[in-house]
């Protein structure tokens, strides 16, 4: 009887310490990940914001890209990344609205769910491959706004599904029972109740994928981006220039790398302001909802 | 009356069930359309020479189209990447699920989502400008554009991956597991490495595998820091040509439909091919060993 309370005095204090200290460790794990991102984006506004003034976001490029503007890459930017999400948007709603609202487990929807985690997977050089065979060649778009966009609508497609997916998950089940009982048919119940609730989650899913297509690269190098052309684009079959690619070009391509780096950094800011601030309106609005739902 | 309702009831149906059909169908196209133009190399080298051969010269003459090199170096910075990323993953994701306060969390879990979503294109140009120069004056190295370079920027890219869905399955661990565990007088860390990571290690693979398969296409990140020599690495300071860089870097030289272009489209089914394995590795662990509830372990 006397052993006992001494095992509890002297483990008690070990066992704790020893827990503090791995704790520590995971706080540290955690702010590696918030370091990283904070030392990334204060490079970019370091050296970016300087590069930034009216003449940089609203003049085409001067002198073989060594001056001027952005003005055409952020034009084909948000062409490219609206485009692409009028194309998925509507057809990842339904193809939500299906595996949420009808399907029953069954052999088929495995196999599509399946599709839509490997589609999702693909690798992004590997759409820009499909775009350039499928798109530009085998259908004749060429290189052009049309092909890159329906390139990044192919990849968003799984993210767009994911979303809406999940908004319609948090709409309760007692508001379908209600509608169908009420003597609405599934349809109606769909159209009137599930998918009016599940909207701004749905928007948000948007937002998201809108800021994904617009920061991607490979996809639309062999398909809709060029080094430079002089004029923005007037329709669906021209070439464009968009702002990922152009980082990529100034930072790799020609002599004048040394001499670009400010407009890189420039270039890099606004990318990032594009997609960080999509992001951010998104995760603020999702979670105002989070609490309205509460 | 009732009839019409029930028969556009139907069409409704079949026409969400279409549209479902689109993911699987542009799937399937990308399939066809790799092959189509990947295969035709087949023709003038054997598969065995195009996955096995160490030399990668499409431009010489004769050309060289040989892909191991390009293979290692995708493995090899995948690999090296996965070191780092898998425990800060995982670390972050404990640390949110069980250890951080609601106020920290709700700081932390948007940090990470930013992360995942910064461009791939900006991590590259800051590993070029910033990591490069930083790691050959540290390390006295003759380019700070390489494997290790390579696996440190793609590592940033997998972790939010990895946090974020082994979080959803340490989250989905049920509560009355911790908290019998709790009550036999385990600490919450023997609480956490014995009950609550053993109960979600299905979903934590998963979560790994996925991480890994981003890592090994992600393009930009290894086409701007890897350094881009198809040479088989001997050192982890060595720069290194992964697929994908491979394939971004050449396409626009390639002559339209030459031999150069059908051998990248079929660096491009190799590519494929492993991040396929590796997502239907990933749906075969989390459907046959889900997490259903208390009851399964």
């Amino acid at each position: 009887m006397k052993k006992k309370p001494k095992v509890r005095l002297i483990f008690p204090g070990r066992r704790k310490f020893f827990q503090n200290f791995i704790f520590v460790l995971f706080r540290l794990a955690a702010v590696i990940n918030g370091l990283a991102l904070l030392i990334i984006v204060y490079f970019m506004i370091a050296n970016g914001w300087q590069a930034i003034n009216w003449e940089f976001l609203t003049q085409p490029p001067k002198e073989a890209m060594t001056r001027g503007g952005i003005l055409p890459c952020i034009i084909g930017t948000l062409y490219l990344s609206l485009g692409a999400m009028l194309i998925a948007f509507p057809i990842g709603v339904a193809s939500a609205v299906y595996l949420n609202e009808y399907a029953q487990p069954s052999r088929i929807l495995r196999i599509i769910r399946l599709g839509i985690n490997n589609l999702a997977g693909v690798p992004s050089v590997v759409f820009g491959l499909f775009g350039l065979a499928f798109f530009v060649v085998w259908l004749k778009f060429g290189i052009s706004l049309l092909a890159g966009a329906l390139t990044l609508a192919a990849m968003t497609l799984p993210v767009i599904i994911g979303a809406t997916e999940e908004a319609l998950k948090a709409v309760p089940n007692t508001y379908r029972e209600a509608s169908l009982g009420l003597g609405a048919t599934k349809w109606q119940t769909i159209l009137r109740v599930v998918l009016p609730t599940a909207l701004p989650g749905i928007l948000t899913g948007a937002i998201l994928s809108i800021s994904r297509a617009a920061g991607e690269t490979a996809p639309i190098m062999f398909t809709a981006a060029v080094f430079y052309t002089p004029q923005l684009p007037t329709s669906l079959f021209d070439e464009i220039m968009a702002l990922p690619y152009h980082i990529y070009v100034l930072s790799t391509a020609g002599t004048e790398i040394e001499t670009t780096r400010h407009l890189q950094y420039g270039t890099s800011l606004v990318l990032i302001a594009l997609v960080l601030g999509l992001n951010l309106i998104a995760i603020i609005y999702r979670a105002r909802l989070q609490r309205r739902m509460q | 009356m009732a009839i019409r309702r029930q028969l556009k009831e139907q069409w409704m149906r079949v026409f969400f069930f279409c549209f479902a059909l689109a993911s699987i169908l542009i799937l399937s196209m990308i399939v066809v359309f790799l092959f189509m133009e990947g295969l035709p190399i087949f023709s003038k080298v054997s598969v065995k020479d195009f996955l096995l051969g160490i030399y990668w010269y499409p431009t010489s003459d004769p050309p060289d189209f040989g892909i191991l090199p390009l293979i290692i170096a995708s493995l090899s910075v995948t690999f090296f990447s996965a070191l780092l990323s898998i425990p800060l993953g995982v670390m972050t994701a404990v640390y949110l699920a069980e250890i951080a306060g609601r106020r920290l969390r709700e700081v932390i879990k948007p940090i990470v989502e930013l992360l995942a979503a910064l461009p791939s294109v900006v991590i590259g140009f800051f590993g070029m400008v910033v990591v490069s120069p930083f790691l050959q004056d540290f390390f006295g190295l003759s380019t700070g554009l390489n494997l290790f370079n390579a696996a440190l920027m793609l590592a940033f890219m997998s972790i939010p991956t990895i946090c974020s869905l082994s979080e959803d399955a340490i989250y989905s661990v049920p509560v009355e597991l911790k908290e019998a565990s709790l009550a036999l007088g385990a600490t919450h860390l023997e609480t956490i490495f014995r009950v609550i990571l053993p109960a979600s290690i299905s979903g934590i693979a998963t979560a790994v595998i996925l991480g890994m398969s981003r890592a090994i296409g992600e393009t930009m990140v290894v086409l701007m820091v890897a350094g881009g020599a198809a040479m088989i690495p001997t050192s982890i300071f060595d720069p290194v040509r992964p697929l994908p860089a491979s394939i971004a870097a050449e396409m626009a030289e390639a002559p339209f439909r030459g031999d150069h272009y059908y051998a990248l489209f079929a660096t491009g089914i190799v590519l494929f091919f492993f991040t396929f394995l590796f997502n239907i590795l990933a749906d075969y662990i989390s459907h046959k060993y889900r997490q259903v509830g208390a009851a399964t372990l």
